[in-house]
């Protein structure tokens, strides 16, 4: 591996983690504050992308950076109030299945609207183009631009939870609601809010999610899981570990790809004789950048057995 | 005794006469099994609108003088499924089922034929396979109620290398497929065909990905720029190489051609943009400016729908089954399979042949190449401004691969 390779696919490793990390903070927030996994999280990314490319088409890309998240966080809030709040006295089961019930119906509902194929969500002229050249390698302005929204993102959310007189509201009403509400704070409001605020952090991602990637229905199923992942392995709840677990799984699938050696090349190189006569030569025979795809799910049972609070969790159970 | 002669006569004039248009006016339930929701959606969509669209124009006028109705099933792309949206199509009184994405599927139907049509004489039903490319399955799987209408993955190679072979510029060769049967057998036939044809080309990588996985190809781009390869060869499809093109375009991979099977699917032009213009290679059968009876339909499909019509097998299933039905005089499944065998007839891409050995589709491949729409070629692709411009036409017997079917005939 020469150096230029390295280079490269460490920012391409740091830039996909920095993506994740945009998409797994809401959910990861949601989670944290209100206990709630929200199986409908892509979704909003998906929505976000939809509703960026509608609005950038009328008024552009940069209002549309910041209508679309506002619009999708809106409507995480008013779902939150209309049909969250209503099941989350039923436990957490039922908040489960109400989140997985919507992202079927924003799913069908992306698909009445924008049709079932890809749209031409486009890249604004400022975005377009190499940011710069490093040994004839370009590295894209639309990366670079998630790369930085991403770590504004991390910086603001983590301002607004520890610095600001709501994000201590916010924190409060997590851990003691009943005290919180006894003295004189909207407790139900303020999940409102949670909930919306992440909503509108997983519609930001996808406004720029979307056209550095593609916009197509199955945009949303394709991120769904690696989300939960991210938010497994960072710990459940933890911003900190999220923003570490996605940069590690991004290093970590980038640089999987390069490795070309399997577990025969590997006993082979043992001195072993390994054939296609092998007892299980389908499985030796897989190269690490096969399974480069896979290795995100390993590390996620992996961390389950050995350190299921997870990387920066705080919780043992 | 001379009345009763001419009366005889006049009736078996008659009666021949009935046989003879003895299909005209048949209405023929035509069953499409293929996915409507899902991964390939999109796709799937297009073609039943497809299939729709060119029902309608047939059914204006065809040889036969029968009336097409389709009926559409989503699959949802599992061999699973298709076997129950057959029995449901079959119910319905389809007796031609046509499906396409994915070798799965067809290979579900196939082998539900064979059991359905052995188990029920007088209810045999026909499977015209527009689109699933395995070579597998008219070779060791083949199948005498099969026939396909696309070209297999080994005559697109075919035509491919063929074409690749006399670039003096591509030296080393990287394959990039999707990690499940039709991108191993591009890959295994990329290699084979190479290596008769033009020893001295490298293969610098041979990578696999998971179907639909991968998000971002640009850990795949920063390999391939290292490998120092100057061509790849990829069977990817959909979202897969929508976002493998946009990648090498992002990471200003300008040196390099993708050489392409699918560059006309959904999805994959409005990836590929200008920025790909040049670059990019698809071996197929037919291309977006095809003159003759496919024009009009590509320009009145898009009028419709706003959208592509890409699947030009679809007019090969129409054109075939209205030719079979003229020449059998019937509808029946059994005894239009018997005219089909070795049929030759005229399509939107000139004469072809059904091979009666392996019931494979014998037709002229065209390699054309991404470049900006206009002239001879005004026709562009999802709106983007750019097409796909044929930049070299080969014959049936160059694009035909020998097949190893021993067919069994009922």
């Amino acid at each position: 591996m020469n150096p230029e390779f390295f280079v490269i696919s460490t920012l391409n490793g740091v830039s996909y983690g920095l993506l994740l990390f945009m998409l797994s903070s809401g959910l990861t927030l949601i989670f944290s504050m209100m206990g709630v996994l929200n199986f409908a999280h892509t979704s909003f990314y998906m929505l976000g992308a939809y509703i960026a490319y509608t609005i950038s088409s009328v008024v552009g890309f940069w209002p549309a950076l910041v209508l679309a998240p506002l619009l999708v966080g809106a409507m995480g809030a008013l779902f939150e109030r209309y049909s969250l709040r209503r099941v989350h006295k039923f436990g957490h089961v039922p908040e489960l299945l109400v989140t997985f019930g919507l992202s079927y119906l924003i799913l069908e509902l992306v698909q009445l609207v924008w049709g079932r194929s890809t749209v031409p969500y486009g890249l604004p002229t400022q975005l377009q183009g190499p940011l710069f050249t490093l040994y004839g390698t370009q590295f894209p302005r639309s990366r670079s631009f998630v790369m930085l929204v991403a770590l504004l993102m991390l910086v603001s959310v983590w301002l607004l939870l520890t610095r600001t007189r709501i994000g201590l509201v916010i924190q409060a009403a997590l851990k003691h609601p009943e005290m919180v509400e006894a003295l004189g704070h909207n407790v139900p409001r303020v999940f409102m809010l949670v909930f919306g605020g992440g909503a509108a952090l997983a519609g930001l991602a996808g406004v720029i999610g979307g056209n550095t990637y593609v916009t197509e229905p199955a945009m949303a199923a394709s991120v769904g899981s690696i989300i939960f992942v991210v938010v497994v392995v960072g710990g459940m709840g933890s911003l900190a570990g999220a923003f570490l677990a996605s940069l590690l799984i991004g290093l970590v699938q980038t640089f999987a790809v390069a490795i070309d050696y399997s577990l025969a090349s590997a006993l082979q190189g043992m001195g072993v004789a390994v054939s296609e006569a092998t007892f299980g030569w389908p499985l030796l025979k897989l190269t690490v950048s096969q399974v480069a795809p896979i290795l995100p799910y390993l590390f996620l049972v992996l961390i389950l057995i050995f350190r299921p609070k997870g990387l920066l969790g705080t919780r043992e159970d | 005794m001379k009345f009763a002669i001419k009366a005889v006569a006049a009736s078996v004039i008659l009666v021949s006469a009935g046989g003879a248009f003895a299909q005209k006016g048949e209405t023929v339930k035509i069953a499409w099994l293929d996915p409507l929701s899902g991964l390939m959606a999109a796709v799937g969509t297009n073609q039943l609108k497809s299939f729709q669209f060119l029902a309608e124009e047939f059914n204006k006028k065809n040889a036969a003088g029968v009336k097409f109705e389709i009926i559409g099933i989503d699959n949802k792309l599992s061999p699973q499924e298709t076997t129950s949206a057959l029995r449901s199509a079959m119910d319905q009184g389809a007796r031609y089922v046509v499906q396409g994405n994915g070798s799965g599927p067809a290979l579900a139907i196939i082998d539900a034929l064979e059991k359905h049509n052995a188990r029920n004489p007088g209810k045999e039903v026909l499977f015209l396979n527009y689109a699933a490319v395995d070579p597998d399955l008219t070779n060791s799987k083949c199948s005498y109620w099969h026939f396909r209408l696309d070209a297999d993955t080994s005559m697109k190679m075919e035509a491919l290398t063929t074409y690749m072979k006399d670039l003096p510029e591509v030296k080393k060769v990287y394959l990039i497929n999707q990690n499940y049967s039709h991108g191993h057998q591009v890959s295994k036939f990329a290699k084979d065909m190479m290596k008769r044809k033009r020893p001295d080309v490298q293969f610098v990588g041979d990578d696999l990905h998971p179907l639909a996985q991968v998000r971002d190809f640009s850990p795949y781009i920063a390999k391939i720029k290292a490998s120092g390869a100057d061509s790849v060869i990829t069977g990817n499809w959909g979202s897969d190489l929508a976002l493998l093109i946009k990648a090498a375009n992002d990471a200003g991979l300008n040196n390099v051609n993708f050489y392409t099977y699918y560059g006309s699917v959904t999805g994959s032009p409005t990836a590929m943009g200008a920025a790909a213009a040049g670059r990019v290679y698809m071996a197929a059968y037919a291309h977006m400016n095809l003159p003759g009876p496919l024009n009009q339909i590509v320009l009145d499909y898009k009028k419709k729908f706003n959208d592509d019509m890409y699947t030009g097998a679809v007019y090969h299933a129409f054109s075939m089954l209205s030719e079979g039905f003229a020449k059998a005089k019937s509808t029946d499944p059994v005894k239009v399979a018997a005219v089909l065998e070795g049929m030759k007839f005229k399509s939107f891409n000139g004469e072809v042949e059904m091979r009666k050995a392996d019931h494979q589709l014998q037709q002229g491949l065209f390699i054309s190449k991404w470049e900006k729409a206009g002239g001879k070629y005004p026709l562009d692709s999802e709106g983007t401004g750019y097409t796909f411009v044929p930049v070299k036409y080969y014959e049936p017997y160059v694009a035909s691969t020998p097949t190893s079917c021993q067919m069994k005939r009922p």
